[in-house]
Parts: C-alpha cells; sequence; structure tokens
C-alpha cells in the first residue's frame, strides 16, 4: 500500500526521495511541498485527509526539516513525508499547508515556537506554548538552556500577528493580521479557572453573549519534556508520558514501550499483551468516570460528581494493589511490566466490572435524563465530520461527529484484534453525542476486559532488556488509543542510547484549537460545557 | 499466648518508628502561653485559631497531575469536608489558603505570584508535589519552575509524584497546627519577600 502512494508521490515530484530506514518517509523539496501535500489530500483512491501530526526536527549543521504524518480516512493508509526548510539557521522559511488542513494552523505554530521554522502563507506566525518575550528556539541543538531568566510579571499579549508570503523575485513580504480589533469585547478566561481542566487560557471576543471568537493562550504548564527528552536514556524517557496526560497514563506509556520494542525488535509475551490491554482499558473507565464527575460539576450538579469518583476509586484499588501508584503508575517498561499481576487481580477486575455495569443506570438517572442536562448539551456545539477530520480532533470527539477514527480497530495494537468490541459512533456532533460516546465506551470497555479476564496465560511479565539501550538508526512511530484520541510517538534515532528526537502527539492540542469552530455562534454559558465535552487535559497539550 | 506483631516495612528514608506526628509543638506553644500569654487575649487566640484551622479555605490553583489527587480528597472516600478543608474558593480574595498543585512553569510564575498577592492576610501557601518542591522530574527543564519557594513563601511542603491523598491530608493538618500556634490578635512574622527571589534581585543588580 505504502508503494503505491509513494509511486504517485514520485509521479507527481520526481525529486522526491524515499527513505526506508525505520519507517518509509518520502523527502520532498520545500517548493514542491505544497503542490503534493494538496494533491496528496485530494487523490480520488485514497485521500489523505487527515493530517496526524506535523513534527519538527533539528538535523543538525543548520539543516531544520518538518515531518508530516498524514493518514487517509477511508482506506486507514498512512503516508509520512519530510521537508527541509529553505535559508538555513537564520531564516528557515517551509510553505504553509493550513489551507490544507486546519489542524496545521496551531501544529506549524508549535514548529515556529520550538524551532523559528517560519511558515509562508500562515495567518497567524505567533509563539504558542513560550511567553512571546522569549529569546531563542529550545528544541535546536544549540539552543542555550540558561538565555531566559524567571521573570516575575507577565508578557503583554500581542492583538496582532504577523504572516510572511514569499514574492516571486524569493523575497519576504510581511502582512499584520489582527487577532483583535480594538473595539472588540474580550473576556479573558483562566489560566486559574476551576473548570478548565488545568491551566488553559482562552481569550474570548464577545458579540452580546454570543462568541465571536476564541483565541487559546497555552503554555501555562509547557515542561518541555521534548527537550528533555533527548538527553535521557530510553528507560529514562518513561517516566514523563505518565505526566502528559495523566487520565491516561497507561495508555501513554504502552505507546512509547510499543515504540521502542518496535525499533530494538524486542518481542513481548502473551501475558504482558494482556496485561497492558486489560490496564488500558481500566484506565480509560477512569477516565471516562472522571469527565462524567467534571462534565457535570462544571455544570453545577454536585453529588453525580460522588458517583464517578466512587467507582474510579475501586479502579485506583485494583491499579495500586498491582503497580504501586494509584494516579501515575509508572507500571509498563521497555519489555513487559513493572510486575506481575497482584493475586487478587482478576477477582477484582471482575467483580468491578460486573458492578460497573449494575451501577451505570444511577449515572443516567441522577444527569442523563435530566431537562438542564438536556437543553444544555443537546444541539450545543456542533463539530461536524469534516471539521472534525480537518481539525484532527480524534477520539471520543471525533467518533461524535461520525469520524469513526478508533485505533483500536484502524490499526490495531496489543490484543485489540482479539477482542470483539463496538466502536461508538454518532453522528450530530453536539456535547451531547460527544457525552454519549463516552459513557458507552465504558460499557464497551467493560465488554473487552470481560473477554480477557479469564484467558491471562502464563508467562513471563517481562522480557530482559538492557538498562542501557541502543536504538537502531531512523524514524519509528507508534500509536495508541489513549482515553482522549489518538496518541502518538514520534522517535527519531541516530543509534545513540538517548533518542534524538522524540515527540508525542497531543490528543488535546486539536480539541482546544477546535474550541474556536465548535463554540462559535454559542452563548459564553455554554463555553463551559461544550470545554468540558470536549474533554482535554492540559498537560498533555502543552508538554 | 504474645501477640505476634506486624514486621514493620522497611524504608530507604524514613523509618516508621522515627516518624514524628508534630503534635507535640502543640503542647510546646500551650505550655508557653500558659506561663506568658494574657489570659484574655491568649484565651481569644485560642478560641479564633481553633476556628480559623477548621475552616480553612483553599484556592486549589491545580495546573496538573497532583490537583487530580485533591479532587479525590473532596470526593466521598477521602472527605477533607471532615478537617474543614472543603470549602475550595476560586478567587483568591475569599481564600485562606494557596493550594499550589503541580508544575509551575516560566509563564505561570507571575500568575501564582499575582494570585498570592490578591490574597488577603493572613494567608498560607503548601506546595504539593516534587515539581512545586523543586521541579520535580521537570527540574532540567528551560521553562519549569525549580520550586515555588522563589517565587511566594511556603508553609507547608507536601513531597510525592503525586502525594497519597493520605499525605496531602497530614501536610494539611501540619498547617493547622501551624494555625494553631499563631497569634492572631498581634503581628504576625512573615518573611514576606521570599529568599531565592532576594538572591535574584542581588544578583541582577
Ligand atoms: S509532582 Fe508529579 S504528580 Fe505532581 S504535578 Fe509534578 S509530575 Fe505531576
Amino acid at each position: 500500500m505504502i508503494q503505491q502512494v509513494t509511486e504517485k508521490i514520485k509521479q507527481w515530484c520526481p525529486q522526491a526521495e524515499v527513505e526506508t530506514a525505520g519507517e518509509t518517509v518520502v523527502s520532498v523539496p520545500a517548493d514542491k511541498l505544497e503542490d503534493v501535500c494538496r494533491k496528496l489530500h485530494d487523490d480520488t483512491d485514497e485521500p489523505m485527509d487527515y493530517m496526524r501530526d506535523l513534527v519538527g526536527v533539528d538535523h543538525g549543521e543548520g539543516v531544520l526539516g518538518v515531518y508530516y504524518l498524514l493518514e487517509s480516512t477511508r482506506t486507514g493508509g498512512r503516508v509520512m513525508l519530510r521537508a527541509e526548510a529553505k535559508g538555513g539557521e537564520e531564516n528557515p522559511l517551509l510553505p504553509s499547508v493550513c489551507r490544507i488542513w486546519k489542524t496545521a494552523e496551531i501544529k506549524e505554530r508549535e514548529a515556529f515556537d520550538f524551532f523559528g521554522i517560519r511558515f509562508t502563507g500562515h495567518p497567524d506566525m505567533r509563539r504558542l506554548f513560550l511567553r512571546e518575550d522569549w529569546k531563542g528556539y529550545p528544541l535546536r541543538k544549540d539552543y542555550d538552556m540558561d538565555s531566559n531568566p524567571l521573570e516575575l510579571t507577565s508578557e503583554v499579549n500581542a492583538d496582532v500577528t504577523e504572516e510572511f508570503n514569499l514574492r516571486p523575485d524569493g523575497t519576504l513580504e510581511r502582512r499584520e493580521n489582527v487577532v483583535f480589533n480594538p473595539d472588540d469585547f474580550v473576556v479573558n478566561i483562566g489560566p486559574q479557572h476551576p473548570s478548565t481542566h488545568g491551566a488553559l487560557r482562552m481569550r474570548t471576543s464577545l458579540e452580546g453573549e454570543t462568541v465571536k471568537h476564541i483565541d487559546p493562550v497555552l503554555g501555562y504548564i509547557h515542561r518541555g519534556i521534548e527537550k528533555m527528552n533527548e538527553s535521557l536514556t530510553y528507560p529514562q524517557t518513561l517516566a514523563f508520558t505518565d505526566r502528559l496526560d495523566y487520565l491516561s497514563a497507561h495508555q501513554n506509556r504502552h505507546a512509547l514501550c510499543m515504540c521502542i520494542e518496535q525499533a530494538a525488535g524486542i518481542e513481548v509475551t502473551e501475558r504482558v499483551q494482556y496485561i497492558r490491554t486489560i490496564m488500558d482499558e481500566l484506565q480509560r473507565i477512569a477516565s471516562h468516570l472522571l469527565f462524567y464527575s467534571c462534565l457535570v460539576m462544571d455544570m453545577g450538579a454536585l453529588t453525580p460528581f460522588f458517583y464517578g469518583f466512587r467507582e474510579r476509586e475501586m479502579i485506583l484499588d485494583i491499579f495500586e494493589e498491582t503497580t504501586g501508584g494509584r494516579l501515575i503508575q509508572n507500571y509498563n517498561v521497555i519489555g513487559g511490566v513493572q510486575a506481575d499481576i497482584h493475586p487478587t487481580f482478576v477477582q477484582k477486575v471482575k467483580e468491578f466490572t460486573k458492578h460497573m455495569r449494575e451501577i451505570i443506570h444511577e449515572y443516567h438517572e441522577i444527569f442523563t435524563g435530566s431537562v438542564i442536562a438536556r437543553n444544555r448539551l443537546k444541539q450545543m456545539g456542533l463539530l461536524s465530520r469534516e471539521d472534525a477530520i480537518s481539525l484532527a480532533t480524534t477520539g471520543g470527539t471525533g467518533r461524535a461527529s461520525g469520524w469513526a477514527n478508533d485505533v483500536r480497530k484502524h490499526h490495531p495494537y496489543a490484543l485489540y484484534d482479539k477482542v470483539d468490541f463496538k466502536e461508538i459512533v454518532y453522528t450530530h456532533g453536539d456535547s451531547w453525542d460527544r457525552y454519549m460516546v463516552r459513557m458507552d465506551e465504558i460499557l464497551e470497555s467493560c465488554a473487552i476486559i470481560d473477554q480477557l479476564i479469564d484467558n491471562i496465560p502464563e508467562g513471563e511479565f517481562r522480557v530482559k532488556v538492557k538498562p542501557v539501550l541502543k536504538l537502531p538508526e531512523g524514524v519509528f512511530t507508534a500509536s495508541v488509543e489513549s482515553s482522549r484520541g489518538e496518541f502518538g510517538v514520534f522517535l527519531v534515532s541516530r543509534g545513540d542510547k538517548s533518542p534524538y528526537r522524540l515527540h508525542y502527539r497531543s490528543t488535546g492540542l486539536p480539541l482546544v484549537h477546535a474550541m474556536d469552530t465548535v463554540c462559535r455562534g454559542n452563548k459564553i454559558a455554554d463555553l463551559i460545557a461544550i470545554g468540558g465535552t470536549l474533554d482535554f487535559v492540559i498537560p498533555d497539550i502543552d508538554r | 499466648m504474645e501477640m505476634k506483631h506486624r514486621k514493620l516495612p522497611t524504608t530507604k528514608d524514613m523509618r516508621p518508628e522515627e516518624f514524628k506526628n508534630n503534635d507535640y509543638l502543640l503542647r510546646m506553644a500551650e505550655e508557653l502561653n500558659r506561663d506568658g500569654a494574657g489570659i484574655v487575649l491568649g484565651t481569644l487566640d485560642d478560641l479564633i485559631n481553633w476556628g480559623r484551622s477548621n475552616s480553612v479555605w483553599s484556592l486549589a490553583l491545580g495546573t496538573s497531575c497532583c490537583a487530580i489527587e485533591f479532587m479525590a480528597l473532596g470526593a466521598a472516600r477521602y472527605d477533607m469536608a471532615r478537617f474543614g478543608f472543603e470549602v475550595t474558593r476560586n478567587s483568591p480574595r475569599q481564600a485562606d489558603l494557596l493550594m499550589v498543585l503541580g508544575t509551575i512553569n516560566y509563564r505561570m510564575a507571575p500568575v501564582l505570584k499575582r494570585l498570592y498577592d490578591q490574597m488577603a492576610e493572613p494567608k498560607y501557601v503548601i506546595a504539593v508535589g516534587g515539581c512545586t518542591i523543586s521541579g520535580g522530574p521537570f527540574r532540567k527543564s528551560y521553562y519549569v519552575v525549580n520550586g515555588i519557594d522563589k517565587i511566594v513563601p511556603v508553609d507547608v511542603y507536601i513531597p510525592g509524584c503525586p502525594p497519597r491523598p493520605e499525605a496531602l491530608f497530614y501536610g494539611m493538618m501540619q498547617l493547622q497546627r501551624k494555625i494553631k500556634m499563631e497569634r492572631f490578635l498581634g503581628k504576625r512574622d512573615r518573611n514576606e519577600v521570599p529568599q531565592g527571589l532576594m538572591e535574584n534581585k542581588e544578583e541582577k543588580a
């Protein structure tokens, strides 16, 4: 399949080169990039309409590059492109693809923030995570780590932004675009706001009560994980994954372990696959329960909050017995899991799924059926299927808009091709459907667990792996379905004991980016409820 | 027959028998007060502090993981209402306690400082989790503040990543002890400018 795509690209652009170290990457010259992307997107047999990720890499010696990870929602085929920025270190330039995939709007800003690559034609070239007065680009290899001291005053956020376009003679034209007009009524929400689920800030302009535009200001919990990864050994990098989206701790770590195992050619035992899959699903239930608790609390109901936490504590107990951690478990390791399951694990999990099935009607009775919930969720915050794909809002949010995007179904890993489960898809794309997707998924996860729990085979829970691991040269990726979408790992190895670049696909970044599209035209009072149903976790966005 | 004691767990850092609950501090304060404090003011102080320490309203500045454990504290199983902590305020003007839950980075630092400044005296700060104490796992990052005591004075540190709910309780109860020992009617002795900041300023000058 991948051959067909590369053949096609070669036809359109004969200079394209195919690199096969690790995964197949098609490298395209910068001036042909937009053209190739457009053709891939508009292809009739296999339209690459979903941009999974856009990752910047500093190749060293002044060469900055960007990887484009594309997927077709029709066939599930994937392809990875690479382009090198023109203009060297001083003035790296690449054409923007944000008119083809909307999600590139925010991803290109990330690449600009970290690497200083400017995308021509992008309407909003501002920094994304770092302070607007930050000096330097931290993910470049020659970045001086002490170049910016701690300031105790906030910078002023500019109301205008820049756009750069290439003139035919090769010179650069700078244009100023307006984010907010002086007479816009702008309400600042966050970063210290109880309902933004972390340190998120949204500058929101209003027309009366109606939301006109949302400008998310991110980076209040940016921790520089991707930079730190580059100076850690592979087993050390695992610890950060739990702390990204801590409600998907198992799944995130699963993805990284899978990626490293694949690259190093380590085969894990059947027992490990069982344990990992069960843990992933337990984690998903715990996360969805917290989603429920938070959503209802944001909407002003307190009692259901206690319901959600009551069952969630049961899962945390199960986690704790086996892994020693409640919220952050540090359980998956390269080659297996940290410790074997607790003797009572099987019995407790079985008790839990049974209990969950019997009790979920309480959740629906107290909240789902209520008039307030219906009025505040139905037909609110509409997101069409096209927008969902273009904005790359994976997970429950995409599935509520009719986009079947479950990685477990379409690119199965671990044991997901052996179990029988439904992919929950709704079609209206409103807050209500986003809520229902998650509630239904709780039961689906119970079903998956039930199929596995009695059959955990005997075997090693961990294969021996050298503590200092060297991966072969190349590009490696892995993706899993985390509690709130596709979590991806992108790893560039140069054969060392630490990664050359290790990037994570944030599940939440596209969701926050979608806030503008989803909330526009809705009342400000519904903004929090809509944000609640999108279900993002901020540390995972900021990384 | 003699009952067999369960073997105590061995840990690298602190042995269970070394664990002190710090309640001796309260006894000490009581003794001192008996000799020195004025009867009227002293008794009034006790009364006020009893009230204050059992109704600490917190501003939960939850930026990441640790905040979720704090939420668990609010739910039925751990139920912090037992200690008078259940009211969390979302405005600094109404809070006595700033709970810092989660990593504080260079963008958030000014916000944290501002929230602290906006709170009315008497005010307290609890630093929860490795991140707030020293930067925790992200100590080497270019963007993470290595300890919030560089920005605001901290009363109680609760280590862990994240701390267990029990640890959170223990830390919060330490704060209660601290409050109980204070003289409310009279001047409070607090270091308004944290040391780290002073050093920074001197360096710059
Ligand atoms: S101390 Fe650990 S759990 Fe707490 S915020 Fe930091 S990384 Fe998260």
